[in-house]
């Protein structure tokens, strides 16, 4: 079985492999060949033609130095890239282990190759690259994906956790292994206090994210995510400014007279460099929505600007000694509310894929040039200050964990449970920072940097194997529900229903959150910012191209879930021959088990689904798609009966295959057009109308849209026999409705259309008030009414 | 429209609301902002409008039913006692541990009470009665197939 699992990983790798191992070897023979000429950097190809004489012109020859770098750098992210297709082909993988294991793995293949045959790695991770090239890519996509509105809810716990617990971690582990290191025993009298501390700061970075994937599938609350993901966030920026300062520290005191002065304006310094940081990335975050404002007619150079900006913020920040990171973060989150909103649809789709694009190349290089490096002779093991460090990492993570929660649940209205401590202690897994930072220690300032080098990689590979892999069955287990008993499929049918009723009310409830504030933010940011950053006269055919784009999928989907449905229709008719029979056979039960749970409702669930490796579509999106689906739906039954007041049963809506499926994931690629087959009567005839509407005008749709509305609800009305309400009240209330629930669409739409991160209810209030109220929107608004006065 | 002062909970409200349905003082207040947030007519209740713009209750198979539950006999607005009337019957029940108050009513989140509450989601006439075609209906919004739900029942 465990060799299954690495089947689909094997040909590619090996195949991969042979190809690194002929390379290495070919450039061993000409790194003899070319006597140790090679092994310096850029002027290879002159040094190596001028070192030997040319004997003849030759016709085929191999030049391997000149591009010895960017080909093995692309080989390395070539294999990374066949790695992760082979963990994501075998389906459980990703749920078992993080994929950060998976590139260490490759790392120290990649490593253990290079050490075989003995070849000189190229110069990849040195101080300038890694600050300048590797570490923004990584900051800026963990910056732009964080779900806004949960973090400013709970902001102020996630800095108090973030913040504190990373100073709390870095100084308690800094001392504890001081004081270890006093013990004569064990051979480490040299390392100095202020080494000590610089080596707690670096290893208290903590890049929990890599655990989320996980744990995605036990259900993990909102607010618990957040503070993982709010942690990850700014624990690099904070380890990172600490890690400078404490640098700095060591470079002018080497006598170790630290005096109070300096340690006041140490602490002086990190306060300015955060909120600087912070500053400066919202300026730049502002420009750069500024000018998305005018690109409209040249929009292929929109992702240029984002990522040029995001990456200018970093530097000018670097410039000032203030936090890049920090300032990239901020110039993020900033830019991003508005910029989707100015963007192309194209333009927001590229930004995305290329963010994530750049920051898996670099962690990957990160990752592969740690591997590398565990396999080598450059390390110095000493087991008690690795074991001590292990230990004290957990411990001090337990410390902080548990104290500044407690301190943090009396202000909260959700308190954090145990359970959730558990969790978030346990998912302090050491990553690519960490390792990042130790190996860019001074050695001039640090002799026995390669002890901590040894003791940075051991606890990496300790908390990321171990912990990485045994956090999914702790967090399923601490989360355990009562799935051995076998329910009744009408206990199991009511239990949904409960399901569905709860998360109803939760959803009437709304968020927990801090009205005022964000209503105060809101107003200002409606009536000042959004006049300067976004884009006037938004194109309205762009909501209605939305909408035929929308339609003609679903009609395609309808099409092919409408064969679907016809073959899964022929199981429950074979087994209804045992009609008779009163007890239903076990077989029976199972497949009406198995049929009901393809075909049921998926309850809502309140959890955010991030990934840091690949982009799934956001929630809003598809529960915008979700509400049209249904309407249209619905819709379209009224229209098919006719278009009189349809008081009848609503007849079998079999062949809608919703969004909220478990199972919904709907390839569009297959477009077989077998509309000929079709058996089922009411289905084709569904079809046609669908057809039909989409070549119509989008007037046309909208207005049929409008007129069938008050039926919709009218037959709702009927249907949940509310039918001793008196019939003239609900034309009325109908025409109204109308209003009101074409205006819903467009909400719906609008959510999908602007920004996929913030709540409805906002964007409703905001519709409603935008549409209202003054504001460049109200050419929106304008937009919306000449389509629907046109009759 | 005014300012929001207007529409400010008093404290008398307040403190009724608080021995009715057993909620805490800021579980209140925050009920409250969320009542004001979606109340768009500002006039202190709500419309069954009001509650269909919540998109997830859109998607929600039983939005109509519990859009039906906040509105008592025959109206159609709500306000906010009845708002926090109804959502009271969610919160968790407390097994009696401090004051076993016999003579005044049942607090809205005993058992009984939430059983009361789910009965009337089912029962969609109101006639105190379950009846097959309203069970039928049930399994219907749960959107399992038609056809497999009658033979369910046989």
């Amino acid at each position: 079985m465990g060799f299954q699992r690495f089947v689909p990983f094997g040909p590619w790798n090996w195949l991969l492999l042979l190809v690194a191992l002929e390379c290495s070897a070919a450039s061993s023979d000409l790194n003899e060949s070319t006597n140790s000429s090679a092994r310096r950097e850029l002027n290879v190809r002159f040094a190596a033609t001028s070192s030997e004489p040319a004997m003849t012109v030759s016709v085929f020859a191999l030049d391997y130095d000149y591009v010895q770098i960017p080909y093995e750098v692309t080989l390395w992210i070539l294999l990374a890239s066949l790695a992760k297709i082979g963990f994501h082909l075998y389906h459980r993988l990703p749920g078992l282990m993080p994929e950060s294991c998976l590139l260490i793995v490759v790392g120290v293949l990649v490593g253990a190759i290079i050490f075989g045959t003995d070849h000189k790695s190229p110069p990849v991770m040195d101080s300038s690259i890694y600050f300048l090239y590797l570490l923004p890519p990584m900051v800026l996509e963990g910056g732009y994906f964080m779900p806004t509105r949960p973090f400013f809810e709970n902001i102020g716990s996630i800095l108090w956790w973030a913040g504190l617990g990373a100073l709390i971690n870095a100084f308690g582990i800094g001392l504890s292994l001081y004081l270890v290191c006093q013990v004569q025993a064990f051979g480490l009298g040299d390392v100095t206090l202020l080494q000590n501390l610089l080596f707690g700061s670096l290893i208290s970075s903590v890049d929990p994210v890599a655990v989320l994937a996980v744990f995605e599938e036990a259900r993990v609350n909102e607010q618990l995510y957040m503070m993982i993901f709010g942690e990850a966030l700014l624990n690099d920026g904070i380890s990172v400014v600490l890690y400078n300062i404490l640098i700095a520290f060591t470079k002018m005191h080497k006598f170790e007279d630290i005096e109070p002065v300096d340690i006041l304006a140490g602490c002086a310094r990190f306060i300015i460099v955060g909120f600087g940081g912070v500053f400066f990335g919202v300026i730049f975050g502002f420009i750069s929505a500024f000018i998305t404002r005018f690109t409209q007619n040249i929009s292929a150079i929109e992702p240029l600007i984002v990522f040029m900006f995001s990456y200018l913020s970093y530097l000018v920040a670097e410039t000032l000694y203030l936090s890049g990171i920090l300032a990239i973060t901020a110039c993020a989150v900033t830019m991003k509310k508005y910029v989707e909103e100015n963007v192309s649809q194209k333009s927001y789709t590229t930004i995305k894929y290329f963010m994530k694009m750049l920051s898996s190349v670099s962690e990957t290089l990160i990752f592969i040039f740690m591997g590398v490096s565990t396999v080598g002779k450059n390390h110095e093991w000493n087991w008690a200050f690795i074991c001590f460090t292990l230990a004290f990492c957990q411990i001090w993570r337990a410390i902080s964990v548990f104290t500044l929660f407690y301190v943090s649940n009396q202000f909260r209205t959700f308190p954090f449970s145990i359970k959730d401590q558990c969790i978030i202690f346990y998912s302090g897994v050491r990553g690519a920072g960490s390792f990042s930072l130790a190996f860019l220690l001074p050695l001039s300032l640090f002799p026995r940097k390669k002890l901590f080098v040894t003791a940075t990689l051991v606890v990496i590979y300790f908390t990321l194997f171990i912990q990485g892999i045994t956090i999914g069955p702790l967090v399923r287990y601490l989360d355990v529900r009562k799935t051995n008993k076998k329910e009744s499929i009408s206990e199991e049918l009511h239990t949904r229903l409960m399901d569905h009723l709860k998360a109803g009310i939760e959803d009437v409830c709304g968020q927990w959150s801090h009205y005022q504030v964000r209503d105060k933010f809101k107003k200002f940011d409606h009536r000042y910012l959004r006049k300067i950053l976004i884009r006037k006269n938004l194109p309205k055919s762009s909501i209605v191209s939305l909408y035929k784009k929308l339609e003609m999928k679903q009609a395609i989907e309808m099409v092919e879930t409408g064969v679907l449905g016809s073959t899964a229709l022929s199981v429950p008719h074979q087994a209804q021959r045992t009609q008779e029979t009163k007890r239903l056979s076990p077989e029976d039960v199972e497949s009406m088990r198995d049929f009901l749970t393809r075909n049921m409702y998926q309850v809502r669930q309140r959890t955010l689904s991030y990934s840091k490796y690949n982009l799934k579509p956001q929630t809003s999106e598809k529960q915008a798609q979700e509400i049209l689906i249904r309407r249209q739906n619905t819709l379209r039954e009224s229209a098919r009966r006719g278009h009189s007041l349809p008081w009848g049963t609503r007849a079998g809506t079999k062949n809608i295959r919703y969004l909220s499926f478990p199972n919904s994931n709907p390839q569009p690629a297959r477009r077989h057009p077998r509309v000929a087959e079709f058996t089922d009567d009411d289905g084709s005839d569904s079809e046609l109308p669908a057809v039909t509407f989409s070549t119509r005008s989008p007037t046309g749709w909208l207005q049929t849209l409008r007129n069938t509305i008050p039926m919709k609800s009218l037959r709702r009305g009927g249907k949940l026999g509310y039918r001793r309400n008196a019939s003239p009240e609900e034309p009325a209330a109908g025409g109204g409705r109308a209003i009101s629930g074409s205006k819903r669409l467009f909400h719906a739409v609008d959510e999908e259309y602007e920004s996929g991160e913030e709540s409805e209810e906002e964007n409703a209030a905001a519709g409603s008030r935008r549409s209202a109220e003054h504001g460049p929107s109200r050419d929106r608004h304008r937009s919306h009414s000449p389509l629907l006065r046109r009759k | 429209m005014g300012s929001r002062a207007s529409t400010l909970l008093r404290d008398e409200e307040l403190e009724e609301i608080k021995k009715e349905t057993g909620f805490s003082h800021s579980q209140i207040t925050r009920l409250y902002s969320r009542f004001t947030s979606l109340d768009k007519g500002e006039n202190g209740t709500l419309s069954r409008e009001d509650f269909q713009r919540i998109p997830e209750l859109a998607i929600n198979p039983l939005g109509d039913r519990i859009i039906n539950a906040f509105f008592p006999e025959g109206e159609d607005q709500v306000n906010f006692r009845g708002f926090m009337r109804t959502l009271a019957h969610f919160r968790p029940i407390e097994d009696n541990e401090k004051s076993k108050d016999m003579n005044g009513p049942e607090p809205l989140n005993s058992r009984s009470n939430k059983l009361h509450f789910a009965f009337r989601l089912y029962d969609l006439d109101k006639d105190d009665k379950i009846s097959r075609d309203e069970l039928l209906q049930v399994l219907e919004k749960v959107d399992v197939e038609q056809k497999m739900s009658i033979r369910f029942l046989h």
